[in-house]
């Protein structure tokens, strides 16, 4: 049963189209990956789901609610953490936490997730003494306070260290495992590529692609490359007829292949067979960055996004 | 919940010291920094007939109300709204006017208590008498808060960041307390700036104040001129009030 079915969403502000036919849907206990460049309408696309927002034409539901019109209600079911949000300085991460509770008719217990994510020590420090990392793990409890039953994170690991990021993938996976659905959006190729059950990658408003991080990847291009070093003079217009192999080239002393499927282990087998020594071999493996780049045009968001 | 938000809310002003000391401190330390100077509780010529600390009080609290109305509630909302801690509100099933709602009980809360500090400890510590017309007094402190608050809102509807809220505050902080008649007493401003001073807020309400206190029904146009503030600058703000 899909718990966010998104039709047909536009939304323009003035002549700009920030929204232009945008249609997905998320299962029941699925981690969505919402992915994209920056004014790619990531956004305002979960804003329209969330209520915050309502979509110029198409139609959401969640959770079998009309987000616009029956807002209250959903947002009781919903947890939101947002890009750009931030408390008062001077409430205490104890006391935000319990003020948030006291929102909902089912709240989590503030002091088990405050143990969750590392902040009991932090318990009657004010927020704007907080390091990054710590406000960000604050804004992520509060976006679980409410026990939700689907969870909006948004850029989920800006401002954690790398042992942080790890430990908060850990923790959404837990999230998932009680249940939630939960929605992702990212800049970062690892952290979808780890968490994300399916990916819809925006660009200009529009979704380019979606399915899978592995899916993903094959259609942006399916090929790899294997490069390597030959001992000696040997003849290697043999590897031009290995099945799979879609080109051979010499780059200096290296030999490059390009080739698709498991094409990589036939070529190992024809340099066996034909005695032919390599050395330095490395494969070079597609990830969900070059998909990215190769789907939207755009550089690779995760150096973009580095210093934020 | 209601009760809730506005409790964290005054917990957290406490804790920055700033309204403590605006509202109380500020005014204590002028009832008694005048107040104790010789011939303070006699009826004063100069002060159209009141006593020096009785007026005082009345500058004592304006100045509180001035500072919660006028500084720092528009700072705090719009600090809000530029972090974007109404917009955070938003994404919960509390409405961010909750907040909006818990800042002004917190604010008109600390007013008050101002207010009945400067008659109470008047009365105890100087001896100043208590407002003579006490349904005047009541309803000029309450209509003078009114006008206030709704400039103050005005300001936090308009101001796009925290700091431009809190500059344009103390821009409007310091003329307000010249013709308000802070810096001269009122009856020895020149004719011009005191008829100016009848049309501020601020004026308008310590005057209609001193008015009640000293026995006197405040003068119909000026409890007008409060009225439209209120009513003005109240709608204005509804009308352009942004969440984020």
């Amino acid at each position: 049963m899909a718990v966010i079915e998104a039709t047909g969403l536009t939304k323009r502000y003035g002549a700009r189209l920030a929204l232009d036919g945008v249609s997905f849907s998320v299962g029941q206990g699925e981690i969505f990956g919402i992915l994209g460049p920056n004014g790619a309408g990531k956004t305002t696309a979960v804003e329209c789901v969330e209520g915050l927002r309502r979509p110029d034409e198409g139609a959401v539901r969640v959770l079998g609610l009309d987000p616009w019109r029956d807002g209250p209600e959903l947002r009781q079911r919903i947890g939101v953490q947002l890009q750009e949000s931030a408390l008062p300085g001077a409430i205490k991460v104890g006391e935000a936490l319990e003020l948030y509770a006291s929102f909902y008719r089912r709240p989590a217990d503030p002091r088990g997730l405050l143990a969750r994510w590392g902040l009991e020590e932090r318990r009657d420090d004010r927020f704007g003494r907080l390091s990054g990392g710590q406000k960000q793990r604050l804004l992520i409890a509060l976006a679980l306070v409410g026990s939700p039953e689907v969870a909006f994170l948004d850029e989920l690991s800006t401002g954690l260290d790398p042992s942080a990021r790890r430990a908060a993938w850990g923790l959404v996976e837990e999230v998932r495992a009680s249940g939630v659905t939960v929605v992702l959006i990212s800049h970062f190729m690892d952290e979808v590529e780890e968490l994300c059950d399916r990916v819809a990658l925006f660009d200009g408003g529009r979704i380019v692609a979606s399915g899978t991080p592995g899916e993903l990847v094959d259609r942006a291009g399916g090929t790899h490359r294997m490069r390597f070093r030959p001992v000696g003079e040997p003849d290697l217009a043999l590897l031009a007829e290995v099945p799979g192999v879609t080109r051979v080239e010499r780059s200096g002393r290296h030999v490059v292949v390009s080739g698709a499927g498991d094409f990589a282990t036939a070529v190992a087998s024809a340099l066996a067979r034909h005695r032919i020594l390599v050395a330095d071999l490395r494969m070079d493996r597609h990830t969900l960055d070059d998909a990215y780049a190769a789907l939207t045009g755009s550089a690779s968001v995760g150096d973009e996004t580095a210093g934020v | 919940m209601l009760i809730k938000i506005t409790i964290v809310e005054f917990r957290m002003r406490m804790r920055e010291m700033l309204t403590p000391a605006f509202a109380l401190a500020l005014p204590l330390a002028m009832l008694f920094g005048f107040g104790l100077l010789p011939h303070a509780g006699r009826p004063n010529a100069d002060l159209g007939g009141q006593s020096l600390a009785e007026y005082i009080a009345v500058l004592g609290m304006g100045v509180a109300f001035v500072i919660l109305a006028v500084v720092m509630l528009p700072s705090v909302l719009s600090d809000y709204r530029e972090k974007g801690v109404l917009r955070r509100m938003r994404a919960t099933p509390v409405r961010p006017s909750a907040l909006l709602a818990a800042q002004l009980a917190v604010n008109l809360g600390a007013a008050a208590v101002s207010a009945a500090t400067m008659v109470v400890v008047g009365r105890l510590a100087l001896g100043t008498a208590l407002p003579r017309a006490f349904g005047w007094f009541l309803a000029a402190v309450a209509l003078s808060l009114l006008a206030l608050f709704a400039v103050g809102l005005l300001i936090a509807a308009l101001a796009p960041s925290g700091r431009a809220g809190n500059a344009i505050g103390m821009v409007l902080f310091f003329p307000s307390m010249f013709f308000a008649g802070y810096y001269v007493p009122r009856s020895q401003l020149p004719e011009a700036v005191a008829r100016i001073g009848d049309y501020t807020p601020l004026g308008a309400g310590v005057k209609t104040i001193g008015d009640a206190w000293t026995g006197h029904a405040p003068e119909a146009s000026q409890l007008a001129v409060l009225g439209l503030y209120a009513v003005v600058a109240g709608a204005v703000a509804a009308r352009t009030f942004r969440w984020e």
